[in-house]
């Protein structure tokens, strides 16, 4: 009873009884052989992209912030690597260099907009990705007279970023893992994840104690335009061609990921377990109605329903935690 | 002086943004062991007073000493570096944090070695419920409930336990009791004059009269900016602080008219 109580105390459980409702209801009404979908590469590929980039969205968004640049800097990540490796021809190392470094940069401006001014961060960063979209395509065209660039990557890049495992899953799966394993790492135990809580839960407070505010805010918002990048970089030398399109799905699909894994909205609030299962759900409800036999076009109703149910039952985990007594009834004595 | 010098004194202190005066001359001294009541109504500029304690804003004149020392504040961590805690009306301000983690943000307590530092939870949890329980708030036992899950009593006493722990000499307490029922407000009190009995400066900021006569020492009255009066305990009653505080002879009489009318109404108060 003590160990339900608190798993109901926890962000993540959110996420977690949204992902076992999505699969009852795929195997219910879907037919779906829960044996084919649990490994499947389809739903699994897909979240590891996304969940790369939804990891530090999270930390953002329990910092109080967020960041929709995302959308541009994965194409932007791509497109460094193949016009720097490929175009140019200029060795591998080079193009990853310059995808991150991309990302450093970008992150750096956004967050010094977010800490310079008062312009709330999901304006700033709609400027930054539109102009980042701008600047790719211009790039693009005005150094390749093409829109889209195609990359040959030596044997260690495809190793390390791009081949498949057993012919089927994406090795940016092990990179998900283990940034997933490293983020909740310094989330939760670590004494940089209070300063993001407490960040979160109100600035100047959080200033006034001593925590580098400005500092802390910079480093988030280079991790998350670094990791985006750090995504399509993959994608480049995975797929040996980069686009100047793609990558505006992930905006709404980061968000939704974060949001159901129990991450609050207004900041203070979230973990990374629950980042992950929001995650995982998502990308289950997205690529495993391929398994079911209903039609691939109400994906997106399940995933406005389960969103909803999701934030809906956030908010009620949120009061229950708060009123959380052990040992006493919900209406404590006035003894 | 035989004397020892007062913790912390404003002498001559005048604030002003831009063309506008809110604070006009404002002598104090609080003295270690002291609880120094600043009275008055909305708008008197007890906020101002508060900030330009607390470090916030600097004096536009006059000096602020420590010790007998004149001090400049940098900011509010300066201030509270040198001892100046400030506790506002709702206390904690990290609701969706455990206690353990709230008490302790910025300073955290770390176990392990290099890269592998981690967050003392364990440690935190107790050195947090051990400060709160000193202050006799027992009701708190457990540091990994949230802040925001504890009463409004609770989380003034986890406030004013968290600064005297990390060193608190001066507390500023902002309306600690405006928000709080009769028996919250009862808590908070007796937290009060705990603090001053462990020997803290306190500054106790309230319109609540009668909350200031249970713990106050010592009684300054703000006025547009300005002391209008300045006493000790036992000086004045509750009525003439009434009046002090209201800038006027008006609400004693209309108290006592409010009295006789609703004795002849059977209790009922006159329409307005």
């Amino acid at each position: 009873m003590n160990m339900m109580r608190s798993f109901f105390y926890r962000p993540a459980a959110a996420s977690i009884l949204s992902l076992v409702a999505v699969l009852a209801f795929y195997v219910i009404f879907g037919g779906v052989n829960l044996a084919n979908l649990a490994m499947a590469a389809s739903w699994v590929n897909f979240a590891a992209n996304l969940g790369i980039v939804a990891l530090p969205v999270g930390l953002l968004m329990i910092a109080g912030e967020i960041d929709i640049s995302i959308g541009a800097m994965m194409p932007a990540g791509s497109m460094a690597t193949a016009i720097i490796s490929g175009h140019y021809g200029l060795p591998i190392a080079f193009g990853m260099a310059g995808a991150l470094a991309l990302g450093v940069l970008v992150g750096l401006v956004n967050g010094m907009l977010a800490v310079r001014t008062s312009v709330p961060s999901l304006i700033i960063t709609l400027g930054t990705l539109v102009g980042m979209q701008g600047v790719v395509l211009s790039a693009s065209v005005l150094l390749t007279g093409n829109a889209s660039v195609s990359l040959t990557a030596p044997e260690w890049a495809k190793f390390l970023f791009g081949h498949l495992i057993g012919g089927s899953h994406q090795v940016v799966v092990i990179w998900w893992l283990v940034l997933t394993v490293l983020f909740g790492f310094v989330l939760h135990r670590t004494r940089y994840g209070n300063w993001i809580f407490a960040m979160g839960g109100d600035k100047t407070s959080a200033r006034n104690a001593g925590i580098p505010t400005r500092g802390l805010t910079l480093v988030l918002f280079i991790l998350s335009a670094t990791c985006a990048a750090f995504v399509g970089m993959c994608q480049a030398i995975q797929f040996n061609s980069a686009q100047v399109s793609g990558g505006m799905d992930y905006i709404f699909n980061t968000i939704v990921s974060v949001v159901v894994g129990g991450v609050l909205l207004t900041g203070g609030l979230g973990t990374v377990p629950g980042v992950f299962f929001g995650t995982v759900t998502f990308a289950i409800v997205n690529q495993g109605i391929y398994f079911t036999h209903i039609n691939r076009n109400w994906a997106n109703l399940i995933i406005g329903i389960v969103l909803l149910i999701a934030v809906a039952m956030n908010e009620s985990f949120r009061k229950l935690a708060l009123n959380q007594q052990p040992g006493k009834t919900a209406k404590a004595s006035t003894s | 002086m035989t004397e020892e010098a007062p913790v912390l004194e404003l002498r001559q202190v005048d604030k002003s943004f831009g063309p506008i005066d809110v604070l006009h001359e404002i002598s104090l001294t609080v003295r270690a062991g002291e609880v120094l009541c600043l009275l008055g109504d909305n708008g008197a500029g007890k906020s101002t007073l508060i900030k330009t304690l607390a470090g916030v804003h600097p004096p536009t004149r006059g000096e602020i000493l420590m010790d007998g020392r004149p001090v400049h504040f940098s900011g509010p961590k300066d201030a509270g570096d040198r001892g100046i805690a400030t506790v506002h009306q709702f206390g904690g301000t990290f609701p969706l944090m455990s206690i353990g983690r709230s008490f302790f943000v910025g300073v955290e307590p770390t176990k392990g070695w290099g890269p592998f530092k981690v967050f003392d939870r364990k440690k935190a949890n107790e050195i947090a419920v051990q400060a709160v329980q000193s202050f006799g708030i027992t009701r708190i036992d457990d540091g990994d409930r949230l802040v925001g899950g504890l009463s409004g009593g609770e989380r003034q006493s986890l406030a004013i336990a968290r600064a005297v722990h990390f060193g608190a000499r001066v507390l500023i307490l902002d309306e600690p009791t405006a928000a709080l029922g009769v028996k919250q407000a009862s808590h908070v009190l007796r937290i009060v004059l705990e603090a001053k009995r462990r020997g803290l400066a306190v500054i106790f900021i309230t319109h609540q009269v009668m909350h200031a006569m249970a713990v106050g020492d010592h009684f300054a009255v703000l006025i547009r900016g300005a002391l209008a009066a300045n006493f000790r305990k036992g000086e004045k009653t509750r009525e003439e602080i009434t009046d002090l505080m209201a800038g006027g002879e008006a609400m004693a009489g209309l108290e006592a008219s409010l009295e006789t009318y609703m004795q002849s109404h059977e209790g009922h108060p006159p329409s307005a």
